[in-house]
């Protein structure tokens, strides 16, 4: 700029815009976001006079607490695995052809409705569709004799709460793998076929290695979605099926354990489980980015 | 050849069932509640409690406001940082991913220990202030969303060279972000917008450890007290969350097809 | 009979026949080329030699065996593709070698032959790389040494090189040339790019719309080209639709003017419409000495492209291009003086007679 081309215009100051439009954001995000998670992180490492300690860690290990832990652990992989096989079998089917136009559009809608669709009514949904007055309970027993519940069958359970993940994991998985599959070259599979590859030894060395980084990586962010989730489990189960977030709910609703910093360290456990997930997630997308540009 | 494509007909199929038999389900459990006969008796219980729509109005609020407020904050924050602050990028990439780490329960647990009565800032102590403390987590919670859209609309447009030849013509920053680049982002932030609503009008852990009579506590006590209810509010969020759903499709579309 | 016998081979999409009636014999050893635009049909026809597609009808035979119906991999053929296609997960070596290891090869033999070809493209190096960390023409490189490693018997290139730079692109194709001598291997290239397919091949086929209008080496397409669409693909060319005015001694008139050709145009009758194609560089300003043919008219422009000065001269109706090698002691024409150009009667093409 040319600030020396008018000498009779006084030097107005200048107000620094993008900082004064940077500054609420951050604001917000140290008070609301940054500050409660190292508030609770500082806690699981302070004891009830706020020195150092890591006693909390230690309390952790009842069995209870474990329990929890691990039951939590075993509806978000089994939930993030099986939503992660079929919904990238269901994306492929989509994208590769040989089936009508309008099924990939309409696909890609409904997945966007179903992997919103969770909270307090996804359970309502399941209670009416697998509950013991059910939908699909009732018509198993009427058309087939099966009744389900007596064969061991029960929603309130790690495999209930499991199916009634998939309802927004499936279609959440074919939202995030479906640009990987469709980053598959044709060419790659003519050039495996001429060089004398078959179908199975193409996916074996070329197509499948290919999308595992963009597999693992859904699978993880599956994983992490339903480990933090509670209010399906909440409404669905009450509080009769011991998962993590349920038990933190009832810790700060102060009715269990008494022990404000053993609940620091809860949280504390969640976030370091989430927060390995994600990072093998941007792990794995760096990597396959790089191969599917 | 053949056998592929049948393979591809059944995950379709297994697909579409296990999304619309528990909709066909619930439907058809919400008309249950006279006893012999269909009946949507169920949904004017619901519609006629007085709980039901105190909530529901203070969720559909408590929607506007977040969006509203979100938006202020993001949409400035993220046309600055693509124009000149650059190197923000990885630390906003960070915090805009953080609520996707930290589960929501954790966050509001951080908020009550935070914000309690006894604290430095105690927002809790009102219900005004513990409505703010609330907006805010539904702020985080959508984050992530509201972000991505808007991120993506700023990068389709060229904002460098927009605010150039804006600046060139004598407008202030001020007059830019309000006249050239909001609405050449309208159809980003109307998406952002309704994927908030679709997050926010049901959600439960936020408000029910602030104690808020929002409508994700009244569907769970619902469902802890009734048989038949439940159904019907199920069937009502679903079309809820459909039409938030629907109308960004439209939204997206129309602005692909403006698009030259 | 040759290695490579096409007869009668003909493709349709549904209702649009893309290639018809085609049939071509290819030596051991040629390196032919498929020439044309766009949707002729070329890349199609390379297509079915390599088994992605089916011929609609007619046969495809390679030394002898029948062809037309085997899997792609089972025919031993490599491909080369327009975008590389190498396979991201593995590395140049894991390329190269892969054909090998899916037909069951020693660990041993896998390398020796990876090292082999790695030799042979000259980048001995590069054998751990990934895909992503090489340049375009590096990349195209490696393509080529996986589909030499499997020592096929026919080589495919789907315009290799129309993804890379224009300086790249000239090396690569010196150097797949000189490969294909080296090896023996016969070739099958395709591009859209008369220069290219010029410069490289044995025989050219050009190709418009599904058919072969002419298969001839580069210098029978160039210079006697079969068809007013070969003519105007291959080069530059003045084009005019000439009268003839005596068949027997080959006289005609360009836009009121008399020359003469040298090409036998008997079959013609006189005052026929002949298609007449005058190519820019066969043109000189000024001269008419010994029995050379003359036009007159006046310069309309003069355009400098560096190595040549293209100017344009109007003659009655009709413009005449001619291309003059650029020399500093040279006065460029004026634009509006008048000009005589002149050519030999060899150079006076006739073409379009059905």
């Amino acid at each position: 700029m040319a600030s020396n081309a008018s000498p009779a215009s006084l030097p107005r100051p200048r107000v620094p815009w993008a900082v004064v439009g940077v500054t609420p954001f951050m604001a917000f995000a140290v008070l609301f976001l940054i500050l409660p998670t190292l508030f609770l992180v500082v806690g699981a490492f302070q004891d009830n006079e706020g020195g150092f300690t890591l006693s909390n860690l230690g309390k952790l290990w009842t069995p209870t607490i474990l329990s929890s832990y691990w039951i939590s652990i075993k509806v978000s992989v089994a939930s993030a695995v099986i939503g992660a096989a079929i919904g990238a079998f269901i994306a492929y089917a989509a994208v590769s052809g040989g089936l009508p136009r309008w099924i990939r559009p309409t696909i890609m809608t409904f997945s966007g409705v179903a992997s919103q669709f969770a909270g307090v009514p996804l359970a309502f949904a399941f209670l009416a569709t697998l509950g013991r007055q059910g939908l699909v309970t009732i018509f198993l027993s009427s058309v087939f004799g099966l009744n389900i519940y007596a064969q061991g069958f029960n929603l309130l359970s790690f495999w209930g709460l499991t199916l009634t993940y998939l309802y927004f994991q499936i279609p959440l998985m074919v939202l995030i793998v479906t640009p990987a599959i469709e980053g598959l070259k044709k060419e790659w599979r003519e050039a495996a076929t001429i060089l004398g590859a078959s179908t199975w030894q193409y996916w074996r060395h070329i197509a499948g290695p290919v999308l595992l980084p963009s597999f693992l990586g859904a699978a993880l962010l599956l994983f992490a979605n339903a480990f933090g989730a509670i209010a399906t489990a909440y409404a669905l189960t009450g509080s009769s099926l011991n998962i993590v977030t349920i038990l933190l709910y009832a810790q700060i609703r102060g009715d269990v354990l008494h022990d404000q910093n053993l609940g620091y360290a809860i949280a504390f456990g969640m976030i370091v489980i989430t927060g390995l997930s994600n990072l093998c997630y941007i792990l794995l997308r760096v990597r396959s980015e790089r191969w599917l540009k | 050849m053949k056998t592929d494509r049948l393979g591809h007909w059944l995950a379709i199929l297994i697909g579409t069932l296990y999304f619309l038999v528990p909709l066909a389900a619930t439907f058809e459990f919400s008309l249950r509640k006279l006893r012999g006969v269909y009946s949507f008796e169920a949904y004017r219980v619901v519609l006629a409690d007085p709980q039901f729509q105190s909530s529901f109005t203070f969720s559909v609020g408590l929607a506007v406001v977040t969006i509203v407020f979100g938006m202020a904050i993001i949409v400035p924050m993220a046309y600055f940082v693509e124009l000149r602050l650059r190197k923000l990028r990885p630390f906003v990439e960070f915090v805009t991913l953080l609520p996707l780490v930290v589960p929501a329960i954790v966050i509001v647990f951080g908020y009550l220990r935070l914000y309690n009565s006894s604290s430095l800032l105690p927002l809790t102590n009102s219900s005004l202030g513990t409505n703010f403390l609330l907006t805010c987590g539904y702020v985080t919670l959508a984050l992530p969303y509201m972000y991505r859209s808007i991120e993506t609309g700023l990068r389709s447009i060229d904002v460098r060279t927009l605010t150039e030849a804006a600046e060139s013509l004598g407008a202030s920053s001020g007059t830019i972000i309000w006249r050239i680049i909001l609405p050449n982002i309208r159809s980003a932030m109307l998406s952002g917008a309704f994927l908030t609503f679709a997050i926010v009008i049901g959600e439960f852990t936020f408000a029910s450890l602030l104690n808020r009579p929002a409508f994700g506590p009244y569907l769970q006590l619902i469902g802890a007290n009734r048989a038949y209810e439940p159904a019907a509010l199920a069937v009502m969020a679903f079309m809820i969350t459909w039409a938030c759903m629907g109308i960004i499709q439209v939204i997206s579309r129309n602005a692909a097809a403006a698009r030259p | 009979m040759s290695f490579i016998e096409i007869s009668h081979l003909k493709k349709s999409f549904g209702p649009n026949t893309v290639v018809h009636d085609f049939n071509l014999s290819i030596e051991k050893g040629e390196f032919i080329s498929f020439l044309g635009p766009s949707g002729c049909g070329k890349t199609t026809i390379l297509r079915m030699i390599a088994g992605f597609e089916t011929a609609s009808s007619g046969s495809i035979r390679v030394g002898g065996a029948e062809m037309t119906h085997l899997p792609p991999a089972k025919r031993n053929v490599g491909m080369v593709f327009q975008a590389y296609a190498l396979f991201p997960n593995l590395t140049v070596a894991g390329n190269i070698g892969f054909g090998l290891k899916i037909a069951g090869k020693d660990r041993s033999e896998i390398d020796a032959r990876v090292a082999e070809m790695l030799e042979l493209i000259k980048l001995p190096d590069l054998g751990d790389r990934y895909p992503y960390q090489l340049s375009g023409g590096q990349q195209q490189r490696v393509a080529l040494a996986r589909a030499l490693a499997i020592k096929p018997q026919v080589l495919l290139l789907d315009e290799p090189l129309s993804a890379l730079d224009a300086k790249i692109r000239v090396s690569l194709r010196e150097e797949i040339r000189a490969l294909q001598r080296e090896l023996g291997i016969t070739t099958v290239f395709v591009t859209h790019d008369q220069e290219e397919a010029l410069s490289i091949s044995d025989r050219i086929v050009v190709m418009n719309e599904g058919r072969a209008d002419q298969v001839g080496t580069p210098s029978e397409i160039y210079n006697n080209p079969a068809t007013r669409f070969v003519a105007s693909f291959v080069g530059t060319l003045n084009l005019f639709e000439a009268r003839v005015v005596d068949p027997a001694t080959g006289r005609v008139s360009i836009d009121g003017q008399p020359v003469v050709t040298a090409r036998d145009i008997s079959t013609y009758g006189i005052a026929d419409e002949a298609t007449v194609a005058l190519r820019p560089e066969a043109l000189t300003l000024g001269g008419g000495e010994g029995d050379r043919n003359t036009l007159t008219g006046t310069v309309e422009e003069v355009a400098f492209l560096g190595a040549v000065i293209r100017v344009r001269v109007r003659l009655r109706e009709a413009r005449v291009s001619l291309d003059i090698f650029n020399d500093p002691a040279l006065d460029l024409p004026k634009i509006g003086a008048a000009a005589t150009v002149s050519f030999k009667k060899d150079d006076l093409l006739i073409i379009d007679r059905h």
